[in-house]
């Protein structure tokens, strides 16, 4: 067992665990925050993506050792961002959600790619959320959700 | 004096009369509020004024919230809306008040048609459509009538909008502040109900109510219950169905702090597993990995895909039990060789995969227990647990999570999700433990949409038209075995293996289906449209082969192949030609459009593709789908369940899209080897039309599915010259 002090959405956190503790069961289970989810356990699926220092970070894979202290943004707290918010609001106006499941992951990998990439084309698009699986495939409106967010951010 | 006024005295009676007269009106629904307090507590809780009778279902709040029951698991269907957007409607409640809560298990939450608590054969809205109406509606009438007797004028010169009742001169009250009065009204034991012209939210696209929680972190799935002293529970399950261990290693696995206990219990296929208990998900699932276990695997069977397939081959070649037999069974042999088609498709084993791996909390506390968890099939889930736990299903208060899809998977006859998580929490009584299955052992664990083998044999008329047809299906049958098998198997087929064949829209004079139901060693489960996955995919796309072979348009032949009676697929046929022709008729170089149609669980569907190949892949440019659901409840729900659901459908496309078994074992465990679409691999666009109607409705949920694959093979097969029979498509 080692302690880590953590920055998670600005504030700062302390952890116990072992050392190979993914960050996504750190955050799920220690710092009970759950909205970052877990599906598949191999960064093959998305939904437990978090920004680590800006970067969308499949969070199942990154041992909780590795993060030193490069500041976290998870779900619950990108709403505080501008570009969060938008994305966010886009979510819900387009109605883009059905089970839900996957759509921290899908919002977090959209909110990186448009800091990078305000105004995506499609192949942007395709190729920053092409980790990201949403089984009941509601990939038609998240395409219209993100082009809608990218109009709110000019 | 009115019928609304005159028993008011009346019901300031005993608790007894007032239970008896909630009870008529709206099923038992005091009972089931008040499901996990002794009955002593259940008489004392109810000697103030209740603050509405249906409460069982609705709750209206002082501060004007209008809290909406709803009897079925939301696992991204939409229910969680437009079952209270029904009842509002009738209700006239102000829709940005109402709060909807998903139900826990109760008698009075049963499905009204089959009679258990469940969401399947995509009934919810089709089952509860009328149901949530007369909700709505005599809570209505109550508030009118307290608010007529408050007032002192007959109820019929009071109207309500938007949460309030107004009456004559000028008067009006909050529903908010006639609730406690209304309460005390008798529950009407008809009421008229709204014409189509006077609802406010049926029929209007109306946003998801729980769009914003899912999407800011804060909405909480089963997976992210957290309670206190709580454990988590991982389990060891056999490497094939119905094994179990020689001998448990667990020395170094105990050896990890934060285990708290490792334990054999039994599967429901007989065999035995082995579960570890510890504080954490990570503990668990590192105490897990360092299990060692000698299975002994003798004497259970070893399902092996590639010899199924022989042997199912080699089944479909011998006529099985009648399911359909309709005109000469002899038609056939009058046809030349040159006039027939003969066809054998090929089907994989389909895990479902919902986003949220399965799981299960439970807290058995003796004599009673509470439990957690994401059910399609609360009732079913409820009497396992009761079982295991030898209680009765009242002394399990059942909450109904969220649910991160489920397709199915979450709708098991034998429970057994619920059956392990209840035998951990009975060995740890007192403590609430949640059961979590990893990907891995969801992808692996069975429960699978079963593989099949049809073989179809058509002899085709001078017109082009088929006249004689013969076709023998070869599977698993979902329901041997189970509590739904005397209903659904009749006459040794199972409806659900041969559903969208035997019960084919097409007009064909000699038409012979059959069925094969092998037993095999691999648990097997309703996928998203269930029978028809494989039964739509085998009918259109012989159908377009037979409108090819004819030269014929491929919509045309379908319209002159329908019966006269096939309304709703004439409907949406036509509509999607309408929609469909600004694209279709100017198609780039290299693209073909696909078609195909097909009705489910009283939806008919009929879409067109726009496809292309890239990178040896098949490249969705555009759906047009238009959608015969009769009246349409919420339209944005519709569009948004077909423009997803036919994505879920090209699962069956996906390269990686089966599960395979060598030699007993399942060769995929996680979306590497089986892999779900993609954005990618999804339609770039989809238009979804419905067509308008006032017929009462028909299910949204699974129609999407059985349309999509058919109809892009549909497509390849111009641009290639190539059938495709076999998926999942390997090679385009």
């Amino acid at each position: 067992m080692e302690t880590y002090k953590l920055t998670v959405n600005g504030q700062p956190k302390e952890v116990t665990v072992d050392p190979g503790t993914p960050l996504l069961w750190v955050l799920r289970e220690d710092l009970k925050m759950t909205g970052t989810k877990y599906g598949c356990g191999i960064a093959a699926c998305g939904a437990c993506t978090v920004h680590v220092a800006g970067v969308a970070t499949r969070s199942c894979v990154v041992p909780v050792s590795l993060i030193g202290d490069r500041p976290i943004v998870t779900i619950e707290g990108i709403g505080q961002d501008p570009v969060g918010r938008a994305v966010q609001d886009a979510w819900v106006s387009e109605d883009v959600v059905q089970c839900g499941y996957c759509q921290s992951g899908q919002i977090m990998s959209v909110v990186a790619l448009l800091k990078r990439t305000p105004k995506p084309t499609d192949t942007n698009i395709e190729q920053s959320m092409g980790g990201n699986i949403c089984r009941c495939g509601t990939y038609v409106r998240i395409r219209e959700a993100i082009k809608a967010a990218s109009q709110q951010l000019k | 004096m009115t019928a609304a006024t005159n028993s008011a005295n009346d019901l300031l009676l005993s608790r007894r009369s007032f239970l008896r007269v909630s009870a008529t009106a709206a099923g038992g629904l005091i009972v089931s509020l008040y499901l996990d307090l002794p009955l002593a507590a259940q008489e004392a809780s109810q000697a103030k004024p209740k603050v509405y009778p249906p409460d069982a279902f609705v709750h209206i709040k002082p501060d004007g919230k209008i809290v909406i029951q709803v009897n079925r698991l939301e696992f991204g269907q939409g229910v969680h809306t437009a079952l209270p957007m029904i009842l509002a409607d009738e209700l006239d409640a102000d829709w940005s008040q109402v709060v909807s809560e998903l139900a826990p298990a109760a008698d009075v939450f049963k499905d009204p048609l089959y009679g258990i608590q469940m969401v399947g054969g995509s009934g919810s809205i089709a089952h509860s459509f009328q149901q949530y109406r007369e909700l709505g509606a005599k809570t209505r009438a109550m508030l009118v009538a307290a608010a007529a007797e408050q007032w002192n004028v007959p109820s019929n010169q009071c109207r309500t909008e938007a949460s309030v009742v107004r009456g004559p001169g000028g008067r009006s009250a909050k529903y908010a502040n006639l609730a406690v009065a209304a309460a005390h009204m008798p529950v009407p034991e008809t009421v008229p109900l709204k014409k189509a012209a006077e609802f406010r939210l049926v029929g209007k696209k109306i946003r998801r109510l729980d769009s914003r929680p899912k999407c800011d972190g804060s909405l909480k799935f089963g997976l992210d219950l957290d309670l206190p002293r709580m454990k988590v529970a991982l389990v060891a399950h056999p490497p094939i169905f119905g094994a179990s261990p020689r001998s448990v290693d667990d020395t170094a696995a105990r050896s990890i702090p934060g285990v708290a206990d490792i334990f054999e219990i039994p599967t429901v296929s007989k065999g035995t597993a082995v579960a570890v208990v510890a504080d954490k998900f990570w503990t668990a699932k590192q105490a897990r990995d360092r299990l060692r276990i000698d299975w002994d695997l003798s004497g259970v069977e070893r399902a092996d895909s590639s010899q199924l397939r022989e042997k199912y081959k080699a089944l479909a070649g011998t006529p099985g039990n009648v399911a359909v037999a309709r005109g000469d069974e002899k038609a056939l042999d009058g046809i030349a060789a040159t006039n027939r088609i003969v066809a054998e498709y090929e089907f994989p084993y389909l895990a479902h995969s919902p986003m949220e791996p399965l799981n299960t909390t439970v807290r058995f506390d003796g004599n009673r227990a509470e439990v957690w968890a994401g059910s399609q099939f609360q009732t079913v889930d409820q009497m396992a647990i009761a079982e295991v736990l030898g209680l009765k299903p009242d002394q399990i208060t059942f909450h109904t999570e969220m649910a991160g899809g489920g397709f199915g998977r979450r709708a098991t006859p034998d429970s057994h999700v619920q059956r392990e998580a209840a035998a951990i929490a009975k060995r740890l009584t007192g403590t609430p433990v949640k059961l979590v299955w990893t990907r891995e052992d969801d992808v692996q664990g069975g429960y699978y949409r079963p593989m099949h083998v049809h073989r179809v044999e058509i002899g085709i008329g001078a017109d082009g038209m088929p006249v004689a047809w013969h076709h023998v299906i070869v599977g698993q049958s979902i329901v041997a075995g189970t509590p739904f098998a005397s209903f659904i198997i009749k006459n040794g087929v199972d409806e659900t293996a041969v559903e969208g064949t035997a019960d084919t829209h097409y007009d064909i004079p000699n038409f012979h289906v059959s069925a094969h139901h092998p037993t095999v060693n691999v648990p097997v489960l309703w996928w998203r449209s269930v029978g028809h996955t494989h039964n739509a995919f085998v009918m259109e796309t012989l159908i377009d082969e037979l409108a090819t072979r004819a030269k014929m348009d491929p919509i045309a032949y379908r319209r002159k192949l329908l019966k006269p009676d096939a309304k709703k697929l004439r409907a949406a046929l036509d509509l999607m030609e309408e929609k469909s022709a600004v694209w279709r008729t100017k198609l780039p170089k290299g693209h073909a459009v696909g078609f195909s149609c097909h009705e489910s669980f009283g939806t008919g569907v009929a879409c067109a593709v726009d496809v292309s190949i890239e990178n040896e892949r098949p490249k969705i440019h555009r759906v047009t789908v238009a959608v015969d659901p009769g009246l349409a409840v919420n339209p944005l729900t519709i569009e948004s369940q077909f423009q997803a659901g036919v994505c879920f459908g090209i699962s069956q496309l996906m390269a990686k899209g089966a599960i395979t078994l060598k030699d007993g074992y399942v060769e995929q465990s996680n979306f590497d080897a089986y892999t779900p679409p993609y954005i990618i691999d999804a339609p770039a666009a989809v238009d979804v039309h419905i067509v308008p109607s006032t017929e009462k409705p028909s299910g949204c949920g699974e129609p999407p599915v059985p349309v999509i694959s058919p109809a892009v093979v549909n497509a390849l097969s111009q641009l290639t010259g190539k059938r495709y029979r076999t998926l999942p498509l390997v090679t385009v």
